[in-house]
């Protein structure tokens, strides 16, 4: 499994990639191992400014459905349009092709709530 | 993200200590099986991913290891009897190496499980039952064992492996001398498999793909496991883990007990009319065959999704004024027709085929459509 040292994560299984007032966001190597084959993300919320932690969309396996939760506060920008054709881009490339949303940081230097790559694994036992 | 799977997995120590073991639980997790509870039991939930085990069952072989559903021998001068009186369907048209589904009515209207009955000789039968339900089936058929037909539980020294797909018949027929391609559909012979006597080779599944499930004394488990895939390697035989079973047997329309049919569901809103057969007296039979003549106010039905959403079990059906007129029952995306199929109980007046109804996703009342079952055409 494969956690690069430049993103910074959540212990509810998101990553975010900060540049400026930008997040990229997506779910991690680990959520979608143990997710399995993703067959539909549904992110409603292109627009609207939520707050950390609120639910921002859901991803669905075969078997399951999990809601996702925003790292940090923000505003929806841009949802992945390219996961409407081929979800299973989260099961094969999660910090590429897998990202779900980018979203303008209501606060780009509030870090609440994120963890290192390290601290990360250490959490799931890796 | 609020994961289902990833909480209950690190759960899963507690909960694991009280489950049964089938005999294969390390060979399956030798070979990467994510295993869950299930039933009761530790089972294989997946291998490599369900998709890809679902295909390679509808194309090539795939092998489950179903070792905890349940098996009761009933023998003796009235077994028949016995059967006729708790099941639905009619047994006494079983002849020796004939099998039947067939269901246990309660007598609130409502199913104690559905079951698969074995004819093995005239005096003997083998029902095979839910493994969430061996008690309980166990219980309700000796309460109504007035005549003492002999009752013997052979679950926990019973595996069963389904060898299931378009290339089973000749996966398995390098195993024995008995030609696997004569044995008609819910047929069985018992005979020598692998080198291992009295194994029960029976032409039945639960996935539409073909092909054979075989029961055998547990202590045989490794070496008719190894056999098989040896025998399937040229096939490209896989595991197969019980998600791709759920999604195989939704496709066909096949009912799952507990999410399809339960306690509270009648065999003849569920469709089961066809083993529901009123030429014998049986539990519960007068009042389902005045459901039968009468009609019933709900049924089970099978939709597909019009609007971008997966059903679910237990998401509400509603109709076009948003009236909730069931409940999704099974939902998922169809791994072979690549999209969002489900099962539910709606009312009588929107169960033909073509109506229009809506499952309610996550506040959003999304469109489907009634269609007919099976899912998947041949």
């Amino acid at each position: 499994m494969n956690f690069p040292d430049n993103l910074l994560y959540t212990k509810d299984h998101e990553w975010i990639s900060i540049e400026g007032d930008t997040g990229t966001i997506g779910i991690t190597d680990f959520a979608q191992g143990e997710l399995g084959d993703i067959v539909f993300v549904d992110i409603p919320t292109k627009g609207k400014t939520l707050s950390a932690e609120a639910i921002f969309g859901t991803v669905e396996a075969v078997k399951t459905v999990s809601d996702l939760f925003l790292p940090v506060a923000g505003t929806v920008l841009e949802v992945n349009a390219g996961l409407e054709k081929s979800p299973e881009s989260v099961n094969k490339d999660p910090y590429g092709a897998g990202w779900m949303v980018k979203v303008k940081l209501t606060d780009p230097s509030n870090h609440t709530g994120l963890i290192s790559a390290a601290e990360y694994k250490q959490l799931i036992g890796v | 993200m609020a994961f289902e799977t990833i909480q209950p997995l690190h759960m899963l120590t507690e909960e694991k200590e009280g489950l049964k073991h089938i005999a294969l639980e390390e060979t399956h997790q030798s070979l990467g099986a994510k295993m869950v509870p299930f039933a009761g039991y530790n089972m294989p939930l997946q291998y490599v991913g369900i998709n890809a085990e679902h295909e390679n069952v509808r194309n090539g072989v795939g092998v489950f290891d179903v070792s905890h559903m349940g098996e009761f021998i009933v023998r003796g001068p009235h077994a028949l009897d016995l059967i006729q009186r708790v099941t639905s369907n009619d047994a006494s048209k079983l002849t020796a190496g004939k099998a039947q589904y067939s269901c246990l009515p309660n007598t609130e209207g409502g199913i104690v499980d559905d079951l698969l009955v074995y004819c093995v000789d005239e005096h003997t039968f083998m029902l095979v039952v839910n493994a969430s339900n061996i008690d309980k089936d166990w219980n309700w058929i000796a309460s109504h064992n007035h005549q003492q037909a002999e009752m013997i539980n052979i679950s926990d020294r019973t595996s069963l492996l389904a060898i299931q797909g378009p290339k089973a018949t000749a996966t398995l027929q390098k195993l024995c001398t008995h030609d696997l391609a004569s044995i008609p559909y819910y047929s069985f012979i018992k005979g020598s498999f692998a080198g291992v006597d009295n194994v029960i080779i029976s032409n039945t599944g639960y996935t539409g793909a073909g092909g054979f499930e075989v029961y055998f004394d547990k202590e045989h488990s490794e070496k008719i496991w190894q056999s098989i895939f040896e025998a399937g390697q040229e096939f490209d035989i896989k595991p197969a883990g019980l998600g791709c079973r759920d999604t195989l047997r939704l496709e066909m329309g096949f009912c799952l007990y507990g999410n399809d049919i339960n306690d509270t569901t009648s065999p003849i809103e569920a469709g089961l009319g066809w083993i529901t057969k009123f030429t014998k007296d049986f539990v519960n039979a007068s009042n389902l065959k005045e459901q039968k003549e009468k009609g019933t106010t709900r049924k089970l039905v099978g939709f597909e999704m019009v609007d971008k959403g997966i059903p679910r079990h237990d998401y509400e059906l509603l109709d076009a004024h948003g009236i909730k007129i069931g409940i999704v029952t099974s939902g998922t995306m169809s791994p072979t027709l690549q999209k969002p199929i489900g099962m539910g109980y709606v009312s009588k007046e929107l169960s033909a085929e073509g109506s229009e109804i809506f499952v309610s996703i996550r506040g959003n009342a999304l469109k489907a459509k009634v269609v007919k079952i099976p899912f998947l055409k041949k």
